[in-house]
């Protein structure tokens, strides 16, 4: 048995785009080189950065492709804080580590602040709005968070942001397979995509940034992305990520249905089977794609062990060094450290079934029956 | 129940013997699973840690054999139940044997209810010990290596936790170990052996102990004359018997640590490793662990500390936790080591040493 519920973390590569891509492998000319072979490149990539930009409803010329969400969300914030002299930022207790640890390491040159979330992990607007002052420059906020899926009130954000000369930095890598993300709409002057979360290979992100947007650029070389991110066009991957966005969007109401109707099983399941857990946050405001439980009887680090020897893999917190899990600061800060050592993340994919969902639930019965007749409870 | 059947958690350190347990066990036929223990975290300034190489080891050989392979995070446990048990002896001016505590509490406690929990019938090491599940009950024997043998290190598991573990190198000598490795062609084959407290590794010991523990200097008193002798960095730096870094010499003979007093902050030092102030002829011990049950007094041999050579010895049970164990002459007896009895190749049990007596008379080892 191997059921694979961890599509947060990533996904596999869709086959249909794998094909494509191996069927325009044949242009492999550099699009910064000037002669035929270049241009048909060119040509090829730009086409792929017009579809990413439809999809979000920007113009062309505000997308960025980079390696990753991560090196995406370090440009915006090592561009912004090293473009102003200490300015003032906002952000949550919740962001992922690609945010989290990039303003850890600029705290020397920036005045971060750290907005604190409800058990729900949705931050209070008047704290953002109490926390905007003439000196905020950038706020700083993942709209669906990657280890609960709690969704943020981004159009609330978006006002208070309005109000103020900050600029919005919007994490999107977990909320674009879910939710309609339009930077129009979001109102937003940087967003981050990841294609490896979208069906699309590891190795390819977006960056939107809106025109006339100043900020530093942080890998300096060649001219290419109108000189905002040197290295050689990643054409093959632009172009996979173009169409993992686009299969995405156009399946997204559908998958939902899929995802929300496996949420609910694995749920009802759990509940029958007398398994005791708790949903860290509300499901009703948490995307379908993720969900976060709480087991009060275990830890993290033995439940992935244990899930692991039956075929689940799931996750828990992040990965530290030695192979061992660090709790998750996104559950702490919504409760408290125990509650984050004993809790797991089951993220799903339209692969899987329904009767995978009752594998997982009978499997953990097991493990907690075996666990209490043998006095470890 | 067969092998086949049977799962047996190993315990790797990404070490060439934890490394040759797995195979060795695998080539049984057992059920076996890899998992490593993360105690002690020693990341530096630039993100370097020792446990990220040994797991990377772990993974390497459990790939090659084709066993899973896991990580278990007990710095807490290892925290709350060795080091401050360290940190506190040290400051009681004893000295400690971190080495038994780890097997007690960690590898073969919170490790071994871990590896249960998975559903382990066993926990493995690559200790150089060996143990028997018979008719007649459990039985720990020294290791066939002699100059590895490691039941000193081991003394305090109960006959509960020895039912439940395997030692597959016990039979085996180090060389045989070394060369299992060359031949299963292990990733680990020529790794250099660990050596020291894990936590403390290759650093300066009296560096990492100051960064716990306030070092007190003192003076250093000539036992026989009286004599100040200079100063001491904090009696905590120092054990019974100890020769090297005391700063003193002249004529006579080397100097040796023959006791301290708490009191006054006096380092108490002699000349000559075979002088009568460090010689002893009996100890109290507590912590007393007996893997079957024992008379109320009985002859039998005895380590004192790791390595060195039995001694004959007389024991007396005092009571429920409370032993003493008369000998004709020893030298160097430290209170907080371990004193480790022994009927032939079998081990009898251990205990803490707490006093050290010279014809009934305490020796100022710990005034």
């Amino acid at each position: 048995m191997s059921i694979y519920v961890d599509y947060a973390a990533t996904t596999p590569i869709d086959k249909e785009i794998l094909k494509s891509m191996l069927d325009n492998a044949d242009k492999f000319g550099n699009p910064s080189s000037i002669h035929r072979i270049g241009k048909e490149a060119k040509a090829f990539y730009e086409t792929s950065r017009k579809n990413v930009a439809q999809e979000l409803g920007a113009k062309p010329d505000e997308i960025v492709f980079t390696g990753s969400a991560t090196e995406a969300n370090n440009m915006v914030i090592r561009g912004i804080t090293s473009y102003y002299d200490n300015p003032h930022i906002i952000t949550t207790a919740v962001e992922h580590a690609s945010v989290k640890e990039t303003y850890a390491d600029v705290e020397k040159t920036a005045d971060v602040t750290y907005l604190s979330v409800d058990e729900n992990g949705r931050i209070n607007i008047d704290e953002l709005r109490n926390a905007l002052t003439e000196q905020t420059k950038l706020v700083s906020i993942i709209m669906v968070n990657n280890e609960t899926g709690t969704i943020q009130p981004m159009a609330e954000i978006s006002e208070a942001v309005k109000d103020s000369n900050a600029l919005l930095h919007v994490d999107a890598v977990q909320a674009f397979k879910q939710l309609p993300v339009n930077v129009n709409t979001l109102d937003c002057d940087f967003l981050t995509l990841s294609g490896h979360k979208l069906h699309a290979p590891k190795g390819i992100g977006v960056l939107f940034i809106k025109r006339n947007t100043h900020l530093n650029r942080i890998i300096t070389g060649g001219s290419q992305e109108r000189e905002r991110r040197a290295g050689t066009e990643n054409t093959l991957y632009a172009h996979a990520m173009s169409l993992a966005m686009h299969k995405a969007k156009t399946s997204r109401e559908e998958t939902s249905v899929v995802l929300q109707a496996l949420k609910e099983t694995l749920l009802t399941e759990l509940q029958q089977q007398e398994v005791p857990f708790k949903i860290n946050g509300s499901a009703r405001t948490q995307t379908n794609h993720i969900v976060n439980l709480y087991f009060p009887w275990s830890t993290s680090e033995y439940l992935l062990t244990a899930m692991d020897m039956a075929g689940i893999y799931a996750s828990g917190g992040s990965a530290c060094n030695a192979g061992t899990v660090q709790p998750s600061h996104v559950i702490e800060a919504m409760y408290d450290e125990d509650r984050a050592r004993s809790s797991i993340r089951f993220s799903f994919g339209e692969q899987l079934a329904e009767k995978d969902m009752k594998y997982i639930a009978a499997k953990l019965k097991d493990i907690y029956t075996g666990l209490d007749s043998n006095g470890f409870i | 129940m067969t092998n086949k059947d049977t799962t047996v958690v190993v315990g790797m350190s990404g070490g060439v013997d934890s490394s040759v347990t797995a195979k060795l066990l695998l080539e049984q036929g057992y059920n076996v699973v890899g998992i490593f223990m993360k105690n002690w975290d020693d990341t530096d300034e630039f993100g370097v840690c020792t446990a990220t190489d040994d797991y990377e080891d772990v993974r390497l050989v459990a790939e090659e054999i084709g066993i899973p392979y896991y990580s278990v995070n007990f710095e807490k446990e290892y925290h709350d139940r060795v080091f401050q048990y360290f940190l506190d002896e040290y400051k009681k001016g004893r000295t400690p044997n971190p080495d038994v505590m780890c097997n007690k509490e960690i590898k073969f406690k919170a490790f071994l209810d871990h590896a249960m929990k998975l559903g382990a019938d066993y926990v493995a090491t690559g200790h150089y010990a060996r143990v028997t599940h018979d008719e007649n009950g459990v039985q720990m024997l020294r290791g066939v290596d002699n100059n590895k043998d490691q039941t000193y290190f081991l003394n305090q598991l109960t006959t509960e936790q020895l039912s439940k573990v395997m030692f597959p190198l016990g039979h085996l000598e180090k060389p045989e170990v070394r060369r299992l490795a060359h031949e299963y062609d292990l990733a680990t084959k020529d790794k250099k052996d660990s050596t020291g407290i894990c936590f403390i590794g290759e650093r300066d010991f009296k560096e990492f102990l100051s960064s716990y523990l306030p070092a007190n200097p003192g003076r250093m008193i000539n036992m026989e004359t009286g004599e100040d002798k200079g100063k001491h960095d904090g009696l905590m730096y120092y054990t019974i018997g100890q020769r090297q870094g005391l700063g003193i010499g002249g004529d006579g003979g080397p100097y040796f640590v023959a006791g301290k007093n708490l009191e006054t902050n006096e380092l108490y030092v002699v000349q000559g490793d075979h002088h009568e102030a460090l010689l002893s002829t009996s100890l109290t011990a507590s912590e007393v662990n007996f893997i079957n049950p024992v008379a109320e007094a009985f002859e039998c041999t005895a380590k004192f500390r790791y390595r060195q050579k039995d001694v004959p010895v007389s024991v007396k049970v005092l009571g429920d936790d409370l032993i003493e164990v008369s000998y004709d002459s020893a030298s160097a007896v430290t209170p907080g080591q371990a004193v480790v009895l022994y009927d032939g190749e079998t081990v009898i049990g251990g205990a803490t040493i707490d006093k050290v007596f010279r014809k009934e008379e305490a020796l100022e080892y710990l005034a």
